[in-house]
């Protein structure tokens, strides 16, 4: 079955399926001072120098967690308390118009219950932020900004933002910068050192390792106030007993991603584009969003004028062929997409919009089968379209 | 054939899509969120379109087997059906949502999408019986909803699919539980699913606003109280009057009719609100077709109840039937649906009632 939807979530690596099912058969709390403890303790150990090793960290930067939502959370929302917490002032955070929900609503949250002022700042129409717009926003009041969180790559159109320029604007302000490279890891070079951001949020399950398994890649001179209390793991900023499995499931994830990045995304990247053409070719006035060349290998986010991306979406899984719209989901009814929105678009234009990602185990079979099922489901949808419910 | 099942997470259209699947059609779910600010949770047995219904809805269709999504019609169905409520009640009128959202929503904007998708019909949880072309009662009559799928044409029924007319509701939640469906003993909807806390009349002040205005009896003319709204009566309706003083003949004293232009409730006692002459328009026929002439049928002039034999004048859109039980309460808005024996002949929109035959009948 053609499976389009790597950026939801990709098919977990074999390797890595037997290096979890082996750690999930070992016994030990990596806490404990005893001989499995130990054992324990060395297996996720080596997990994070690994993923260290893999981004361009340090092993003592990792902090594991359960997944990127909760690295984005710890880091929005523990960096904004640590950076108020020493000057009362700093209430101001900075972050873009197209961040993943895990940024947006825990800023959104850090505004309605923690006085927090927010600052959105605008992307052009490719969905980038230019480097001048944060200094900008940064110059408006330079005393009184907490954090900057830009994401290093889009979910929904793939585009890739200038991360180490937005960090180094950021650092003449003296004001820490985070950064969402859920998408990013794997897909496209990613070096915590180099690129000079002060945190950023990694996850498994996007690059073929498991859910619920990821980390924040935290500086050690980046204060960090804990969201959940407890064992004191982590640095004491990430309390919890420590997941083995998890870890190691993470650490061979993102070693096999990062050493196969520049072959799969060359591969992926091709197959994506010889979508795009032949969707572009037989629905002339479809349109394809994001970056036309600083993007994700894998995603081809297309709208397609006069019809419902849900209709869209429906009449493909009919046939086969798995997407996404792209959209976010509230109380269970899609919701124009944010992001395009943010780029520019009519609400009707954000429905009619299908986000294609393709990934590790994409074939060209999947393209075949995806470009055949889309043309008839357009013409469907567009009838659809005509009698749509709503406006 | 590709059927589009209507799925609310209730059990009886759970049952029906199981059936509709087990009939050997390619069937699909789809939940309709019609709330505009859907709340997450549901209080017993009201409200409707919960997160926790479509989350009921989608179980009911994993267990099922089959692919789901959520149409959102919020808009559509505000527009349709919740504007259209408090308009006929703003002009008198005592209108039967449930209806209107069978005609305007489940057998027309879902209806026509659904067409135009590739389905061949849209099967629902509605408990009555469809059979070429043929509506007619369900054999539970105590659930029995022709009623309110009577406005339907010939064309919306010959897309339609009711699996559960055969079966008693009390059939409907063994045969889900014998499914695994874990709705089977989920409590029954009651009420208007849009107003949550079941208080109509607060609904429709906060859409229309207080207005004060005079309840006055029908035969003296005199005001025996006061009202902060005329929207908010029925015809027929004798609680919540709060008459300051009692009729002249100190006999209780019931809506007999709503004046909106003057902001007046009209009251008086019960032998008055006896209607032996029920006229209504807009009619629609089942098969498609007009009567040659006049019926003789059965004649239903509320959801539940108020049925009595009749002679019924067809004339164009519009028709008078002359009943012979006398009904009380027979409130313009709701819909007169005529029956032969338990199959559906047509629907019209009622406009008067009478206790005599009215001066205009002579005109017919």
């Amino acid at each position: 079955m053609p499976y389009l939807d790597h950026a939801a979530t990709t098919p977990v690596l074999p390797e890595v399926i037997a290096e979890i099912t082996s750690a999930l058969a070992e016994r030990g709390n990596p806490s404990s001072l005893h001989a499995s403890g130990r054992r324990a303790r060395r297996r996720v150990e080596e997990s994070r120098e690994t993923i260290a090793a893999a981004l361009g960290a340090r092993p003592s930067e990792v902090v594991l967690t359960a997944g990127g939502t909760e690295a984005d959370n710890l880091a929005v929302k523990g960096i904004y308390w640590a950076r108020r917490a020493a000057d009362p002032r700093r209430r101001r955070v900075i972050t873009s118009s197209v961040e993943h929900h895990a940024v947006l609503d825990a800023v959104e949250w850090l505004a309605e219950h923690e006085q927090a002022d927010v600052t959105l700042l605008p992307v052009d129409r490719h969905a980038v932020v230019a480097p001048e717009a944060l200094r900008a926003a940064i110059e408006a009041d330079p005393g009184d900004v907490a954090l900057v969180s830009v994401m290093w790559a889009n979910n929904e159109v793939g585009s890739v933002q200038p991360v180490a320029e937005l960090a180094a604007v950021a650092h003449e302000y003296g004001v820490p910068f985070h950064t969402d490279a859920v998408q990013a890891v794997g897909a496209v070079p990613v070096d915590f050192a180099a690129c000079g951001v002060d945190a950023l949020t990694m996850t498994g399950h996007k690059l073929g390792g498991p859910v619920g398994a990821g980390a924040l890649l935290l500086r050690r001179d980046v204060a960090c106030v804990p969201l959940q209390h407890g064992g004191g793991q982590e640095r004491d900023v990430r309390s919890g007993t420590l997941d083995v499995p998890g870890a190691v499931g993470l650490a061979g994830a993102t070693r096999i991603a990062v050493e196969r990045r520049a072959e799969v995304a060359a591969r992926v990247a091709a197959l994506r584009d010889d979508l795009v053409t032949r969707v572009l070719a037989a629905v002339p006035d479809a349109r394809l969003n994001g970056h036309p060349t600083d993007r994700l290998p894998g995603i081809a986010n297309l709208t397609f004028p006069g019809c419902e991306g849900d209709a869209l979406l429906m009449l493909l899984d009919a046939a086969g062929v798995e997407c996404s719209t792209g959209s976010a989901c509230s109380a269970g009814v899609a919701q124009p997409s944010h992001v395009l929105i943010a780029l520019g678009a009519g609400p009707a234009e954000a429905r009619g919009t299908l986000r294609f990602s393709l990934g590790h185990t994409s074939t060209r079979a999947d393209v075949d089968a995806a470009v055949a099922a889309l043309v008839p489901a357009v013409a469907r949808a567009r009838r659809a379209g005509l009698t749509s419910v709503s406006a | 054939m590709r059927v589009l099942a209507a799925m609310s997470g209730g059990v009886d259209s759970a049952v029906a899509t199981a059936r509709a699947v087990d009939a050997g059609h390619d069937v699909t779910g789809v939940h309709l969120a019609l709330s505009a600010a859907p709340a997450t949770l549901r209080h017993g047995a009201r409200g409707c379109c919960t997160l926790e219904d479509a989350n009921d809805a989608r179980r009911a269709a994993d267990v099922l087997g089959i692919p789901f999504y959520i149409w959102d019609l919020a808009e559509r169905f505000r527009e349709d059906v919740i504007d259209d409520f408090v308009d006929e009640y703003a002009a008198g009128r005592t209108p039967n949502p449930c209806l209107r959202c069978n005609e305007k929503i489940k057998f027309s904007a879902v209806l026509d999408r659904a067409l135009a998708l590739g389905f061949d019909a849209v099967a629902t949880g509605h408990h009555a019986r469809l059979a070429d072309g043929r509506l007619r009662r369900s054999v539970d009559q105590a659930k029995d909803q022709s009623y309110v799928l009577a406005v339907c044409t010939a064309d919306q029924l010959a897309h339609a699919m009711f699996p559960l007319g055969d079966i008693t509701k009390a059939e409907v939640r063994a045969e889900a539980a014998r499914r695994g469906l874990a709705v089977a003993d989920k409590p029954d909807s009651h009420d208007i699913c849009f107003i949550a806390d079941g208080d109509t009349r607060a609904f429709l002040t906060r859409r229309l606003g207080e207005r004060d205005g005079p309840i006055v009896d029908a035969a003296s003319g005199q005001e025996l109280g006061r009202h902060h709204g005329s929207f908010g009566f029925t015809v027929g309706q004798r609680r919540g009057l709060d008459l300051q003083r009692p009729a002249p003949d100190g006999e209780p004293r019931y809506v007999l009719a709503i004046r909106p232009v003057d902001n007046t409730v009209v009251v008086g006692p019960r032998d008055q609100l006896a209607a032996h002459v029920v006229e209504a328009e807009r009619v629609v026929w089942t098969s498609g077709q007009a009567p040659a002439g006049d019926l003789e049928c059965d004649v239903q002039l509320r959801a539940h109840g108020m049925t009595s034999t009749a002679s019924v004048r067809v004339d164009g859109h519009r028709v008078v039937a002359e009943l012979r039980e006398p009904q009380t309460g027979v409130a313009p808005g709701q819909a007169l649906v005529l029956y032969d024996g338990d199959e559906v002949v047509g629907s019209a929109t009622i406009t008067a009632a009478h206790a005599a035959v009215p001066s205009t009948l002579g005109q017919l």
